[in-house]
């Protein structure tokens, strides 16, 4: 049987991937965008685990809430994105840096 | 071992592995494509929790429409890989062991006694209805006023990416239609009195056509 440890499980490794993709991606800002997404992912993972092991519907609303705004932030980013690359014609986070005093 | 848990195995070494790719991989495009098998195969796991409604919620918001989104402006925006992909090797022995840190971490909280829990039936089913109607029965008597303000959100999403990747044009034509309404029939004719002219020649001789000749 798929015991709760087994989506837990799961969860805890995607959200380990997607910090060790924020750490060694830190000049992509597209791969920071996704990697977002994947701890978006995981914790999305754990929530509908604990509603079907606890037997409460609230995990999944909070799931459908969270791929809700999780849309809307994406969308946005991906505007600021295209805006950043018609301006600065770069999106290297390490040259990004106009706001440095 | 059941066909669940194989079918659990599988999938989720699908979902890591193609994580893995996403953060990996050179190319943009193929961390975008590799995504939509992430979040695809999480689909899968979803369904395998008996959570039907956001596995398929999941496919058809996520890979159908925020993926796809993705792969445009990935594919639309012209880049220079080299200047991003430096600083790649050397960052990541560090983001290897704060991974591994946090891995460990987090199983060593989850422990044995999550391991040992009784999978319960699926609450649905124990409640006589399916998983979409379990989840709406909630939806929309408890989390009625969150659903509204998510639909909010999403409207404010929109009406906030719209000016953000909207750009005033140069060099084109365009009417402005505030400065058409406000416009003053003064400023387009000018009546100017004058006297009449006498139409001239009005008995001038008509010129007679020539006759067409008779075969």
């Amino acid at each position: 049987m798929i015991t709760l440890a087994h989506f837990l499980t799961l969860g805890a490794i995607l959200f380990c991937v997607a910090i060790a993709g924020i750490f060694i991606n830190r000049k992509n800002v597209i791969t920071l965008l996704m990697a977002i997404e994947l701890m978006l992912l995981a914790v999305n993972t754990n929530f509908i685990a604990f509603s079907r092991y606890l037997g409460d519907p609230a995990g999944q609303v909070f799931v459908f809430f969270i791929l809700t705004v999780a849309a809307a932030e994406s969308a946005i980013g991906l505007a600021i994105l295209v805006v950043l690359f018609r301006n600065r014609a770069t999106i290297n986070v390490a040259e990004l840096d106009s706001l440095k005093g | 071992m059941t066909f669940q848990l194989i079918c659990f195995y599988a999938f989720a070494a699908i979902t890591v592995g193609a994580a893995l790719a996403v953060i990996s991989v050179r190319s943009p495009v193929h961390a975008v494509l590799c995504l939509v098998l992430t979040f695809f195969s999480t689909a899968c796991i979803w369904l395998l929790a008996d959570a039907e409604f956001l596995a398929i919620a999941l496919v058809l918001v996520y890979v159908g429409a925020v993926m796809v989104l993705f792969l445009f402006v990935v594919m639309m925006l012209d880049l220079d890989l080299d200047p991003l992909r430096e600083g790649f090797v050397r960052a990541l022995p560090v983001g290897l062991a704060v991974a591994f840190l946090m891995l460990f971490e987090m199983l060593s909280l989850i422990g044995v006694r999550a391991l040992k829990l009784a999978p319960i039936g699926d609450p649905a089913a124990a409640a006589g209805m399916s998983n979409t109607e379990w989840l709406a029965n909630a939806l929309f008597s408890k989390f009625l006023l969150p659903f509204e303000v998510a639909a909010l959100i999403l409207t404010v999403a929109i009406v906030a990416a719209i000016p953000l990747a909207l750009r005033p044009r140069v060099g084109v034509k365009i009417q402005h239609p505030a400065n058409q309404v406000r416009v003053d029939p003064r400023d387009r004719v000018r009546i100017i009195k004058m006297a009449a002219e006498k139409p001239a020649m009005l008995d001038a001789p008509v010129v007679a056509k020539p006759e067409s000749p008779t075969p």
